[in-house]
């Protein structure tokens, strides 16, 4: 649950973030997390047929270097070619919404066109940190309890990279100079502030956060391009739960939609087993909801905020 | 100056100017185009003749953010703080562009404006409408202007806040800083304007000393209600 959690929350950064600087919600960038995982991807299957590695942590940390810049490149490439255009023609944000729609669509068609439909895997190294067997021998408790290297990767790596964001917006002149042109174009103009710098800034950023969130959610399953797409409703419901245009609040967004999802969709056969009497115990897997219905939860989620709270938990824009 | 959005011309052959260390006023009714010549001072319109100079350099066809460079700032109407940022932080980002010490203009600022001194970790969203201007006055000061544009700095506050920002103003002035605003408490602003302007459908109606054109009576029965 903290590892998706922590993995929705970087995702919902990078959507906040161009929401905030560039005023219309990026609907590419999951399939620019897509973009961003397949070039670790192919970095990664690249690094292990040269047996270079990082045992025990898996490959695909090594390739993620190479594979940020190569997506900051493809996000300032989309920016320059295609929102650029309408930013100079100061367009409504609903056109940079459709024309964002039209990005995904590309994104998507070159990264199924490079690596396919199909599932891929690439984790490699160690599995776990701590086996189940071996928490039960450790603690001699009757239940397993594992830690995935995968999972202890995504909540540290989470942790340092949004640490570093705060840092940087917080205490930098680049920072606030993007937070300023956030709050107020205008002024932020009249201070001397170069709208055009502020906007690469952000793409450079978004690109980074979308590759990182990408991978660490493919090593966590697996790669397959229709899943980042899938992705979309529940990033922009952690997005806006937090309160959209506020970083803060798609960090805690992102919890609160993977807790929901996990809590909704979770089986409480095992934990009802200890609560009640044993001739009681259920036949079914006591879910409230089979694992199908996943993304109707952020659906939901997102339908009551919109009711009942527009601007989010934290306050961010009215949408 | 001419000029106008589009068609019909807005501005009509008027002519501004303020001196180093002068506060000069424009006032007149609705409609006379007084923002808009402030807006054409500072380069958000297109001029169809005339020119503006800055210390004798013509900067007619710079952006508006090259005028900034020049040392010019202005203070909007509305929406002139960064309300998420603290007032310190606004302060910073007049000075964006600056490379030097920013730090004793900041302190020249907190002279200025001691309220704002207290206040400096506040967003700025959180003051009330005086202070607020004072940071939108503050943050324009940050830029290490030659010239101060002001449009409107009292709209909204309560007259003894109008009052303290007038005496404010003055003091800014003391620094060398030449000082050009828009006023709706025309009488107000004249009292303490070395220049007034009365504009009228984009012309010059009358130009004076702001004690000439308080005392004139034409001006007085027009504009400043008998």
């Amino acid at each position: 649950m903290l590892t998706y959690g922590s993995q929705l929350a970087l995702g919902a950064l990078g959507i906040t973030l161009i929401y905030g600087i560039l005023r219309f919600a990026n609907f590419a960038h999951g399939d620019l997390m897509a973009f961003g995982t397949m070039v670790t991807v192919l970095m990664t299957w690249w690094l292990q047929s040269i047996d270079v590695g990082l045992a025990p942590l898996p490959t695909a940390l090594l390739a993620l270097p190479v594979a940020i810049a190569i997506t900051i490149v493809m996000a300032l490439l989309i920016d320059k070619s295609v929102f650029k255009f309408y930013r100079k023609k100061r367009s409504a944000p609903a056109l940079f919404v459709i024309a964002s729609i039209g990005v995904m669509f590309v994104l998507n068609g070159i990264v199924r066109f490079i690596i396919g439909p199909n599932d891929q895997r690439f984790s490699d190294g160690e599995r776990f940190i701590i086996k189940a067997r071996a928490f039960k021998q450790m603690t001699g408790l009757n239940e397993g309890l594992a830690i995935k290297v995968s999972q202890g990767l995504t909540i540290s790596i989470a942790f340092l990279l949004v640490v570093a964001l705060f840092w940087f917006l917080q205490r930098t002149r680049t920072g606030k100079a993007m937070r300023a042109y956030s709050d107020n174009e205008d002024l932020a103009l009249l201070s001397g502030i170069d709208p055009e710098r502020v906007v690469m800034v952000t793409w450079i950023i978004t690109a980074t956060l979308a590759t990182i969130a990408g991978t660490l959610y493919g090593l966590d399953k697996s790669f397959k391009p229709f899943t980042y797409f899938q992705l979309l409703l529940p990033l922009f419901a952690a997005a806006i739960v937090g309160g959209i245009g506020n970083p803060l609040g798609a960090i805690l967004g992102g919890y609160v939609v993977a807790f929901s999802e996990v809590s909704i969709t979770y089986a409480y056969k095992k934990f009802l087993k200890y609560l009640v009497p044993e001739n009681w115990e259920p036949d079914g897997l006591v879910q409230f909801l089979s694992t199908d219905y996943k993304f109707a939860v952020s659906f939901i989620i997102l339908v009551l905020v919109l009711l009942i709270r527009p601007t989010g938990i934290l306050r961010g824009r009215v949408i | 100056m001419s000029g106008g959005y589009g068609g019909a011309d807005i501005l009509r052959g008027c002519d501004i100017s303020v001196d180093k260390g002068e506060i000069a006023v424009i006032v007149g009714p609705n409609g006379a185009g007084k923002s808009t010549a402030m807006k054409a001072l500072l380069g958000m319109l297109h001029l169809r003749e005339g020119t503006v100079t800055l210390d004798g350099k013509d900067i007619t066809q710079m952006s508006p953010q090259d005028r900034v460079k020049e040392g010019m700032a202005m203070v909007p109407q509305t929406n002139n703080v960064f309300v998420s940022m603290t007032v310190q932080e606004n302060l910073e980002m007049g000075a964006f562009l600056r490379r030097d010490d920013i730090y004793r203009t900041m302190d020249l600022v907190f002279e200025l404006f001691p309220i704002l001194k207290d206040k400096r970790n506040q967003p700025a969203g959180e003051l009330s409408g005086g202070q607020r201007q004072q940071v939108a006055v503050g943050r324009a000061l940050m830029t290490g202007p030659q010239v101060l544009l002001l449009d409107e700095p009292t709209a909204g506050v309560s007259p003894i806040v109008m009052d303290e920002l007038f005496n404010r103003i003055l003091e800014v002035k003391q620094t060398g800083i030449a000082i050009l605003m828009v006023e709706q408490n025309a009488r107000q602003a004249l009292n303490i304007a070395d220049t007034g302007y009365v504009l009228v459908t984009g012309e010059n109606k009358f130009t004076d000393t702001g004690e000439a054109l308080l005392a004139d009576p034409e001006v007085r029965r027009a504009f400043l209600g008998g």
